[in-house]
């Protein structure tokens, strides 16, 4: 995880160019933002958009005023479900839905992410269980969203839920083996390599620290 | 003249023949009509029928026709006579379109034709053939006022067309406000970067050309004339007088910008680092040709950080600054942003709007302008304060809903407005413009109305903004630029070019008498009987377009070549001594009294429809077209305009014992569309006062009612005739039958 070693972060001006130009070279579509002519459509289309306490047109307007810690501490950009309804129905072409997500991932690589937001919680538990064997292990990867929040909560989750296992278990959607032995991708090294080499260009494209 | 002969033409095709008895119809051109030759024909605007007309003409000695057929808008090419004095019965959208093809309509469908017919017949018999406005003026030359470019287009254009000029600028130099600026907002694709403002070329164009004769250093000492005999007299540095005659003017007068010494609370006047937007251009026109920056005025320093203020005293509410958007300002803070981020992109500059508003294609240079990196900013600014060599400006933001503020600014733009430069209010002479300064006559006109051009709104030379966007009130002078609204360069060229072929129509209307717009053509023009003129000056106020002056005794003056032949003066006149030859209170009054009025048991109102010619009664006609149906009880008169309504015809109706009537004029106020300008309005104010005299006739207030209405009320014009109707009903047929 890189910190922007270039951007002088203390000398940020109110409405400079600074925080801009890091979400432009760090953010995946980052340079978008400044397209943003804050006509609000995508506020209006988001469906979770009373549920944000940013929407995507305030976010892009705070990046431009240089609201450099709020920004990449809210959990806002976290609340976004891909629905795309943004991207269809900006004027100005904003990748919305893509600049939310890149966001995301950059304030988690800075280490600035709401630790308990529970989106950012099942991204690492699915990054963590697909990455290790090159597969989704479905059922681990079921029972870690399940106990997320410690073991009574899981319990009482999994209780809740038995029905639609147990019918999984019947129609041999789920098979209780994969617990302990999952089956994985057959060249899981090579999938390691994959991702380190997307990391290394990630961080060359982005200036990020060498992974 | 030879004697008068009168000819009437019933045709009976387009379903009149079957939907109307044309022999009943016939009979009463005439025993009623007393029309001598009348004929009928089964599709009279064939070759065949025209050819019936023209032989009448020609063999027959026939100077006056008749023609019932379709209406006076429809055929208008078959059924030209030169030299001819021609009515219309409207018996085809006006009568059988608009009723239903019953048993039980049949009766009162016939007897709206037949009235239609009298009214035809009583019409023509009180027509003359104008003769044609024998003041006619034959110079074609153009007077441009004001040399910048908005005046050098117009002039360039007229040249183009072949017409000479004169030009007259106060300023020493050419160019205007536009030679002041480095660069300008772009007008051509791809819209993304300031472009060369061209001026030079246009003053180029115009001192090469010996066509136009340039005076600078000059102003209009006095104009006097009409159009095409125009006189200017040119008050030169010298001190001398030059007089030029020409045919038509533009005025190309153009603006001040609104003094930002009104705005301290946005920091004028408190360093020299803030400025409007012209302050910017003459930093840039200083340090951009030699390739170096825009520095700090204060102390030359470096420019790091430039906020730009939208609407600087502009659309505001407060009543302190200019209430209206100039429509310029946003384009010129992207432009001037992108002189900083085109030479330096490292430059911080941040715009501070309310609303964006780029008009044309400046979507596409604000988007480019974002590119570049332009921070735009939705607040509203609060405060400007200055501390040593920087600025702080403190905002709302309207995003974020919050107080905010950008420090440590190095230069601030404000975006201050245009004040109109159209010459002296001459409703109130002594009044100052927005920017407190007490204008100075342009024109120098010498008409009885006042010396320059009646403004509008905000000290916006009036113009007919809907439809006629040149047109001032004043016959032969057209506003071209920001003298008329607030626009940019492109508009301004666009607008120059407008306003100079409009006055070169007006030139060559006048050589031949004729009217220019909206009648332009017409032959027609304002005859008064001086010896039954009470000098009232009713006629002289009212005239929308100055076209009435005085003598020493205070007698009406026309000059018919200023005239624009609206019959506002004839409205006017109480002792109705003001006609036209083929339009007169007799030739309308005479079409009143033709109707058929039944007796107040016949359950069978009659309600007068005075419908204005330009609006109202083509959307009668359309609703015709369109076979939406209306009343058989209503009697529609075109007027030409409502403010030609003498008052003496609705008195006259309803002692006639008409039941009602109704008055379509065009929407008035502010954002008129009478294209008379003021004659609307001022038909209506005239009727406000007619209540008193309802009362003292003893009728309800109801029997006279005023609408506006526009040429798209197609299918409200039958709504409210029924709705009308219904009123009538309620309050029952008028008292006054039989008495006439
Ligand atoms: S819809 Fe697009 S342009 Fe409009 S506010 Fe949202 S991101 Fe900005
Ligand atoms: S053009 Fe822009 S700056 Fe100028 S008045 Fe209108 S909105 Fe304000
Ligand atoms: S009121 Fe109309 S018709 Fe009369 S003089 Fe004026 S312009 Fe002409
Ligand atoms: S009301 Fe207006 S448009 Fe209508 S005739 Fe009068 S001037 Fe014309």
């Amino acid at each position: 995880m890189g910190a922007p070693g270039e951007f002088n972060l203390a000398a940020l001006a109110r409405y400079g160019n600074d925080f801009l130009a890091e979400v432009e070279e760090r953010v995946e579509e980052g340079e978008w933002v400044k397209m943003c002519m804050q006509c609000g459509v995508c506020a209006g289309s988001c469906p979770f958009g009373p549920d944000w306490e940013h929407s995507p047109q305030k976010i892009f307007m705070m990046i431009r005023a240089g609201k450099r810690d709020e920004v990449l501490a809210s959990d806002s950009m976290w609340m976004c479900t891909s629905c795309y309804n943004c991207v269809v129905r900006c004027p100005r072409k904003l990748p919305i839905t893509q600049i939310m997500h890149g966001l995301a991932a950059y304030a988690h690589r800075l280490g600035l992410a709401p630790k308990m937001q529970p989106t950012r919680r099942w991204s690492l538990l699915f990054w963590d269980n697909c990455t290790k064997t090159g597969r989704v292990n479905e059922l681990k990867l079921t029972l870690g969203l399940y106990f997320m929040d410690g073991i009574v909560a899981g319990f009482k989750q999994a209780w809740t839920l038995r029905n639609i296992g147990l019918g999984m278990l019947l129609a041999k959607r789920l098979n209780p083996f994969e617990l302990i032995r999952g089956h994985e991708c057959k060249d899981k090294a090579g999938i390691h390599r994959m991702l380190k080499k997307a990391a290394e260009i990630e961080a060359r494209k982005r200036g990020f620290a060498k992974p | 003249m030879a004697d008068p002969k009168y000819a009437a033409y019933v045709c009976k095709g387009c379903g009149i023949g079957e939907r109307i008895d044309a022999d009943q119809s016939a009979k009463i051109a005439e025993k009623e009509g007393k029309i001598a030759l009348v004929r009928q024909h089964e599709f009279l605007c064939n070759a065949e029928g025209v050819a019936l007309i023209r032989s009448d003409i020609e063999k027959e000695g026939v100077t006056h026709v008749a023609i019932a057929a379709c209406s006076r808008r429809a055929k208008t090419e078959a059924f030209e006579f030169p030299g001819v004095a021609l009515a219309r019965a409207n018996l085809r959208e006006g009568v059988i379109w608009v009723r239903p093809d019953t048993a039980e309509a049949r009766e009162t469908t016939q007897e709206m034709a037949d009235d239609y017919v009298r009214m035809a017949c009583a019409e023509l018999k009180k027509m003359k053939v104008p003769a044609g406005n024998p003041e006619t003026g034959r110079s074609k030359r153009i007077l441009v006022v004001g040399g910048g470019v908005s005046g050098l287009t117009a002039a360039v254009e007229a040249r183009n067309t072949g017409y000479e000029v004169v030009l007259v600028e106060k300023q020493a130099q050419l160019g205007g406000w536009a030679a002041k600026l480095w660069k300008r907002i772009p007008e051509r694709e791809p819209h993304a970067a300031p472009v060369d403002t061209g001026v030079q070329a246009l003053i180029d164009a115009v001192t090469q050309d010996a066509g136009i004769r340039v005076y600078t250093n000059a102003t209009l000492a006095q104009t006097s004339g009409a159009p095409g005999r125009f006189k200017a007299s040119i008050a030169v540095e010298s001190g001398s007088t030059a007089t030029e005659e020409v045919g038509a003017i533009v005025q190309a007068t153009g603006f001040s910008l609104y003094d930002m010494n009104r705005l301290p609370e946005l920091g004028a006047g408190k360093s020299p680092n803030v400025m409007d937007q012209a302050g910017l251009e003459s930093l840039a026109r200083k340090a951009a040709p030699k390739g170096l920056p825009i520095r700090r005025p204060s102390d030359g320093g470096e420019v790091k950080r430039v906020v730009f203020v939208q609407c600087a005293g502009q659309r505001d509410d407060t009543g302190k600054h200019l209430p209206y958007c100039s429509g310029y300002c946003c384009n010129t803070s992207i432009k001037q942003a992108m002189y900083f981020k085109d030479a330096n992109p490292a430059v911080d500059t941040v715009v501070i709007y309310t609303d964006l508003r780029v008009p044309g294609n400046g979507e596409d240079f604000y988007r480019s302008a974002q590119k570049k990196g332009v921070t735009f900013t939705k607040g509203s600014v609060t405060g400007v304060e200055a501390s040593g060599d920087t600025c702080r400006v403190s905002f709302r933001d309207l995003i974020l809903d919050e107080d905010a503020s950008i420090e440590a600014a190095d230069l601030v733009v404000l975006a201050t407005g245009q004040v109109a430069n159209a010459g002296v209010d001459i409703d109130n002479p002594q009044a100052t413009d927005a920017n407190g300064t007490k204008p100075i006559s342009i024109l120098n006109l010498d008409y009885r109305q006042g010396k320059d051009l009646p403004k509008l709104s905000h000290g916006f030379a009036d113009s007919h903004f809907i439809c006629f966007p040149y047109e001032t009130r004043r016959t032969g002078i057209y506003a071209a630029g920001p003298v008329r609204r607030p626009m940019d360069i492109a508009q301004a060229k666009e607008d120059a070019t407008g306003a100079v072929l409009k006055a070169i129509q007006a030139a060559e209307n006048a050589e031949l008498g004729r009217a220019a717009h909206p009648r332009s053509g017409d032959l027609s023009f304002p005859i008064v009987q001086l010896e039954g003129c009470t000098q009232c000056k009713r006629c002289t106020v009212e005239c929308p377009f100055g076209a009435i002056d005085e003598d020493e005794k205070t007698y009406p003056v026309f000059n018919e070549s200023r005239c624009r032949r609206c019959g506002t003066c004839m409205g006017a006149c109480p002792v109705r001594v003001i006609s036209f030859e083929n339009y007169s209170v007799d030739s309308v009054g005479a079409q009143i009294k033709a109707v058929d009025i039944p007796d107040e048991f016949s359950e069978k109102p009659r309600i007068l429809v005075l419908a204005c010619e330009n609006d109202a009664y083509p959307a009668l006609d359309m609703a015709g077209m369109q076979r939406n149906h209306y009343s058989a009880f209503v009697r529609v008169i075109p007027v030409r305009c409502l403010g030609s309504v003498n008052t003496s015809w609705i008195i006259d109706a309803l002692n006639g014992g008409y039941d009602g009537v109704m008055m379509m004029g065009c929407k008035h106020g502010d954002d008129y569309q009478c294209h008379f300008v003021k004659g609307s309005e001022l038909a209506n104010s005239r009727m406000s006062k007619i209540s008193e005299t309802l009362k003292t006739m003893a009728l309800e207030t109801e029997r006279v009612a005023t609408y506006e209405v526009a040429i798209t009320d197609i299918k409200r014009l039958p709504v409210l005739i029924g709705d009308y109707a219904k009123v009538i009903e309620k309050i029952g047929l008028s008292p006054m039958k039989g008495f006439a």
